[in-house]
Parts: C-alpha cells; structure tokens; sequence
C-alpha cells in the first residue's frame, strides 16, 4: 500500500468516527430528556460534523493524489456503504437510554482527547492543525460527559445501576481504540499518526479515576470486539446510514 | 532609511484600510452587537496580486454561522467596491476567545452575555485529567445583568456552540455565558 493510500484510509478512519457518532447524537434531538440536555448533545454533535468535515475534505485532497479524482465531502459521507466505513465500533452502537448514550461519549471523548494531542504533533501539518483546533472542543466534551459518569454514577439506585450496566455493555468495543494495524504501524512510525497503544494506560487512568469518584467499578473483561477499522461493522451501522444517506442516494445531486 | 511611499503604494494601503473598515462593519449573524473583527476571527486583510485577500479563521468547527459570515463578507465588500477578493480560511493558528476584543467584551456585556474571562485559555495545553472531575472550582462568572458572581452553570451547551446556560442566583435571570475557548 502506498503512503498515500494510507493517510487516506487513516483519515477516512478519523471522519468516520466523528460523522457517526454525530449522527447518533443528531437522532436525540428533540427526544432530549430535558431541553438543555437536548441543545448540548445537538452542539457535541455538531462539533464533531465539522470536525469530520475538516478530515474527510483532506482525504478527499489526498484521494486526488493516487485516485483518479478524489471525492468530496458530501460523496464521502453519503455514497459510500457500511463495509467501506472505518469508525470504530463503539461509535455507531444504538443511543439506548441516556447513559448508555453517556458512557459511550465518555469512553470516547477521553480517547479522543488523547489522540488529538498527540496528532497535534504530527509530521503531516495539515493533520496536525486540524488535530489542534479540534482537541480543544473535545477537551470541554470530555469534561461535560465525565460529570454526566459521575452525576449517574453517584445518582439514585437506579441511575447507578443503568450506567454501570452501559459501562459494562460498551466496555468491548473499547478495545479496538488501541490496537494498531498495517496502516497505524507504520504511519506511527513516520511520525505522521500515533502510537495508539501508548494511549492506553493515560485512557485507562483519566476513566478509572472517573469512574471511581462516580462509585462505579471499571470493567474488567479482556475479550474486545474488533472489526470497525477494517469496514467489519456491528448491524446497527447499515441500519444508521441508510436513514443518513437515503436522501442524497434517492435524490442524487441534492441542495440544500 | 525611511523611503517616503509612492502615491500608488498610499493607494494600495489606503484600499486596504477600506477593506478593513468594510469587516469592522459587519456583524456576528448570532450577536449582532460585535463584529467579525471584534470577534478575532478576520486574520489578514493583504493584495493577491490586485486583489484584496481575506483570511478568515472558524470559531468552532462545525459552526453553522461560518458560511453566513463568508456570504456577508462577500456581499459588503462588493457593495463597496471590491468586487474582485478572494477570501481564505485557514485553521492555524486556531482560533480563541483572548482574540475577542476588549470593547466587544463589553458589548456583550451590556447584550447579556457574559464575556469569556481574558487569558483564560492556556495556549499549550497538556493533558489535565484533574478537569474531567467536579472538585475543579472554576472561577465564578459574573451575572451580566446584575453583576453578581453568584452564579450557577445550567447546561455547558447553549444557544450557540460558542456559549454555555448560566443562572443568576440573586437576580435568578439565565444568562448566556461565552465560553473561554
């Protein structure tokens, strides 16, 4: 594989995430259960659309160097299908009840956060402006969800056990997070991404601390699911894009 | 040695001197009462050959309002005669509230929202694991309207992605709250 095909595919793997998991948060709108909990997942959501614009219009950029023309935004967001999507798993399980919603946003704000630092080193100046503007979002992201761990956590009963249970339910697709394949390794290497591996004990630390002050216990299961990198998705993801990209596919050429 | 400009040079820098007073003009399309300059996000006004070039920073990165306010810099600056301009974003360096001026932190003030506290953003961030916890006081923020610091957060999310839900405890008015960014 050539250097640019990888950035490509490492991009696609950056956007993705970023648009799924703005899509799920985009289906609480208006079923928020209050109205200011409502306005702020829309506003994490949209943060992260851009954010996704931000990397899918450079790989777009970078498609243009090995393809024949590379896609633009809007082709890459709607007119690909599941098997070619790169998000992780965890990002596109189904939004289940507030917590389930919250745990997932915590475990992969706090990752998140952890990445774009460290992209914001990288060699390749275009990822490392992008990795700079959007961390600072995601640093008030990871903030904001770690107060819902902690205010469900050390809740009522009942709001105790709906987050532990979400904790432990998401727990498995957490570990695709770390894990490098053919294409981190060696872009790692060239100082252009990261080593996703060292992301792990200051992942490990930022939610254990958390999750100890929100009385809640840090899973413990070492079987992890994988697949979301290599386009092998859980069945909820085809299930989401055809609701996301049935309009730009029935109506082709579509505006706003 | 000072080398006095030539009068077609005094012309150049006199446009872009026009250029500039066109964006003081023209207003934030979710607050009105500051303009694009005073929100920090205008960060060169320079000629492309003989052209005026822009160059335009995002506050945040999916903000609805980017494209409004590319449309308005657009319409102004053909309106007044500079047709021909060319207008860039660019991401770095990113952009952050200690750019907002300090007559338009006032401005806010007086519009309700309270402004986002001067060099509050630090520019090299590292990892800070300690914020992700709710023992981290935060300094208070000021009611706009009744001066108060007895305030309470709502929501870290409100009207725009640039702002959070604040209440005032003594005068009970929310209130708008420009985040530090």
């Amino acid at each position: 594989m050539t250097e640019d095909r990888r950035v490509f595919d490492y991009l696609l793997r950056l956007a993705d995430s970023d648009l799924v998991l703005a899509q799920r948060l985009g289906e609480w709108v208006g079923h928020g259960p209050v109205l200011e909990e409502d306005i702020a997942l829309t506003n994490v959501g949209l943060d992260l659309l851009g954010q996704a614009r931000l990397w899918f219009a450079y790989a777009g950029e970078v498609e243009a160097r090995f393809a024949e023309a590379g896609r633009s935004e809007d082709a890459l967001a709607f007119l690909r299908d599941s098997g070619e999507f790169r998000n992780l798993l965890l990002v596109e399980q189904p939004n289940g009840n507030y917590a389930d919603t919250m745990a997932r946003q915590f475990y992969f704000d706090v990752w998140h956060q952890l990445l774009l630092v460290k992209l914001a080193h990288s060699r390749d100046p275009r990822i490392a402006e992008i990795a700079v503007k959007a961390e600072k979002e995601v640093v008030y992201h990871a903030e904001r969800s770690a107060d819902w761990i902690i205010r469900l956590g050390d809740g009522t009963d009942e709001s105790h056990a709906r987050i532990q249970a979400a904790i432990d339910d998401l727990w498995m697709y957490t570990g695709e997070m770390f894990d490098p394949d053919e294409i981190d390794t060696p872009l790692a290497e060239e100082g252009i991404g990261c080593d996703l591996r060292a992301l792990e004990p200051a992942w490990r630390e930022a939610v254990g601390s958390v999750l100890d002050e929100a009385t809640l216990t840090l899973p413990g299961g070492t079987w992890m699911q994988r697949g979301g990198k290599k386009g092998v998705h859980t069945e909820h993801l085809g299930h989401m894009l055809a609701t996301m990209q049935w309009l730009p596919r029935t109506y082709r050429g579509a505006e706003w | 040695m000072f080398e006095p400009l030539s009068t077609a040079q005094r012309a150049r820098s006199d446009s872009l001197d026009a250029v500039r007073r066109v964006l003081a003009t023209i207003p934030d399309p979710e607050i009105p009462v500051i303009s694009i300059v005073d929100l920090g996000i205008v960060r060169g006004v320079e000629w492309e050959g003989d052209a005026p070039l822009i160059t335009v920073t995002p506050t945040y990165s999916g903000c609805p309002a980017t494209d409004v306010i590319m449309a308005d810099i657009g319409r102004a600056l053909t309106e007044a005669g500079f047709a021909k301009h060319r207008v860039e974003i660019r991401l770095a360096p990113a952009w952050t509230t200690d750019w907002i001026t300090a007559g338009a932190r006032a401005r806010l003030a007086g519009f309700g929202i309270a402004p986002p506290g001067a060099g509050a953003v630090a520019t090299a961030r590292v990892i800070d694991t300690s914020a992700l916890h709710r023992r981290v006081v935060r300094a208070p923020v000021r009611c706009p309207r009744c001066g108060s610091a007895h305030t309470r957060e709502l929501s870290r999310f409100g009207s725009t992605p640039c702002k959070a839900q604040h209440r005032c405890e003594d005068c009970l008015e929310p209130f708008d709250y420009f985040k530090p960014h």
